[in-house]
């Protein structure tokens, strides 16, 4: 767990409002301890992907939405067939 | 490592611009992230950068056209990839699926594979289907919104719809093109096609339910002798009375003139708020005014003072 000082420290081209509209857009989602973020090791990684997709990959911001929203439908359809391929494992042994 | 020039499809002569283009048209193809389970996605997009590293520094690329390092001289510090914490059980904490979940049920199986899964039933695909609705959005101008408008979309799978925006459209709303949507099985009827309506703002005009507000500057003159002015409404300009000793932030009502007639609701207003605009300095309208003694002198401020 890391707080917003630390994660700005690691990503020096990263200006302190785009990640605090980020938040509130709801893309990144860091826990809240005393009235303060703290992010996990996948919330660091997400910020990290919401900046490449929006500065190497031209993602406008306006769309990064729907991107995000597909992206976490597919990572949702992988952890779900991985979790039925076990499954079926299970049943086949 | 092989040539970063081959890797990116460019000529030894390439523009950084070029270099930058060709970089970000392979990394949107084969970002890991965007194809988590391909390993040759992975591949392909670790060359292209390691390619676009070299290639993107004048510094380091001279000292490669000249021979002094190698491709491979680029160590790449390794990538935090988003996709190793989505795709393990971290993933969960973005999911939409809504809640965490809790192991595995049938429900989920029928999710994947259709209805009647685990219920020993007739197979599902052997019964007509409708089929499914296709939800899309479309930004409509202004005024195509107020007035209506026949507007084309281009789907994603190339086909186009003609999307007729009836007037008075609001933002928001959502238009249902029967039979537009995706195609039905085993001969079941088509799905349709939903169209979100977003209106683009205006310049001047907004709306407000069934009325319009628009500001509408006028000159000192034609504010004080009042007379009739040019004013734009959504179905074209009109020529509108200002009344004599007409105040700045006087509302004009023009009635009929919002938004016209539509599903049974009347035709609104269009408002106009006086913007009384002094203009450019002017030795006439100085020298007046150095000699003016008002008949009623006023004190705008007199609202504002502190009450005893």
């Amino acid at each position: 767990m890391i707080t917003v000082e630390v994660l700005l420290t690691q990503l020096p081209d990263l200006p302190r409002q785009d990640l605090e509209r980020w938040i509130s857009n709801d893309w990144v989602r860091p826990d809240r301890q005393a009235g303060d973020y703290a992010f996990r090791d996948i919330d660091v990684a997400r910020v990290r992907l919401i900046q490449e997709l929006r500065d190497e990959l031209e993602v406008d911001e306006r769309s990064m939405s729907v991107v995000l929203l597909l992206l976490d439908q597919l990572y949702d359809l992988r952890r779900r067939m991985r979790e039925l391929r076990k499954g079926v494992d299970t049943t086949a042994s | 490592m092989d040539d970063p020039y081959k890797i990116l499809g460019v000529p030894k002569g390439a523009s950084q611009d070029d270099i930058r283009r060709a970089y970000r048209k392979l990394a949107k193809q084969h970002h890991p992230d965007l194809n988590p389970g391909s390993a040759k996605a992975e591949e392909v997009f670790k060359g292209v950068s390691a390619a676009n590293d070299l290639l993107s520094d004048p510094e380091k690329r001279a000292r490669f056209d000249r021979g002094e390092i190698d491709a491979s001289g680029q160590e790449q510090a390794p990538r935090s990839s988003y996709r190793d914490y989505a795709d393990g059980d971290d993933g969960q904490r973005y999911s939409r699926g809504g809640g965490e979940s809790a192991g595995w049920s049938t429900d989920d199986f029928a999710d994947i594979f259709g209805s009647g899964f685990g219920q020993g039933r007739g197979r599902a695909s052997d019964r007509p289907m409708r089929g499914q609705d296709d939800h899309y959005s479309l930004t409509a101008g202004f005024l195509d919104a107020i007035n209506g408008a026949s507007q084309r979309l281009t789907l994603p799978d190339g086909r186009t719809l003609d999307a007729k925006i009836p007037p008075g459209t609001a933002d928001g709303q959502v238009l249902r093109l029967r039979g537009q949507g995706s195609p039905g099985w085993n001969g079941g009827a088509s799905g349709d096609a939903l169209i979100e309506i977003h209106v683009a703002p205006h310049r001047f005009f907004k709306r407000d339910g069934d009325d319009i507000r628009m500001e509408l500057p006028v000159t000192l003159s034609e504010a004080v002798l009042g007379g009739p002015v040019e004013a734009p409404t959504p179905a074209g300009s009109v020529r509108v009375r200002i009344p004599p000793g007409s105040d700045n932030g006087s509302e004009l009502r023009l009635r009929g003139r919002g938004v016209p007639e539509h599903n049974g609701a009347a035709a609104g207003d269009l408002y106009a708020t006086l913007r009384v605009v002094v203009g450019p300095p002017d030795d006439a309208l100085k020298t007046f005014l150095e000699g003016w003694k008002p008949e009623h002198p006023v004190n705008p401020r007199q609202s504002m003072e502190p009450r005893p």
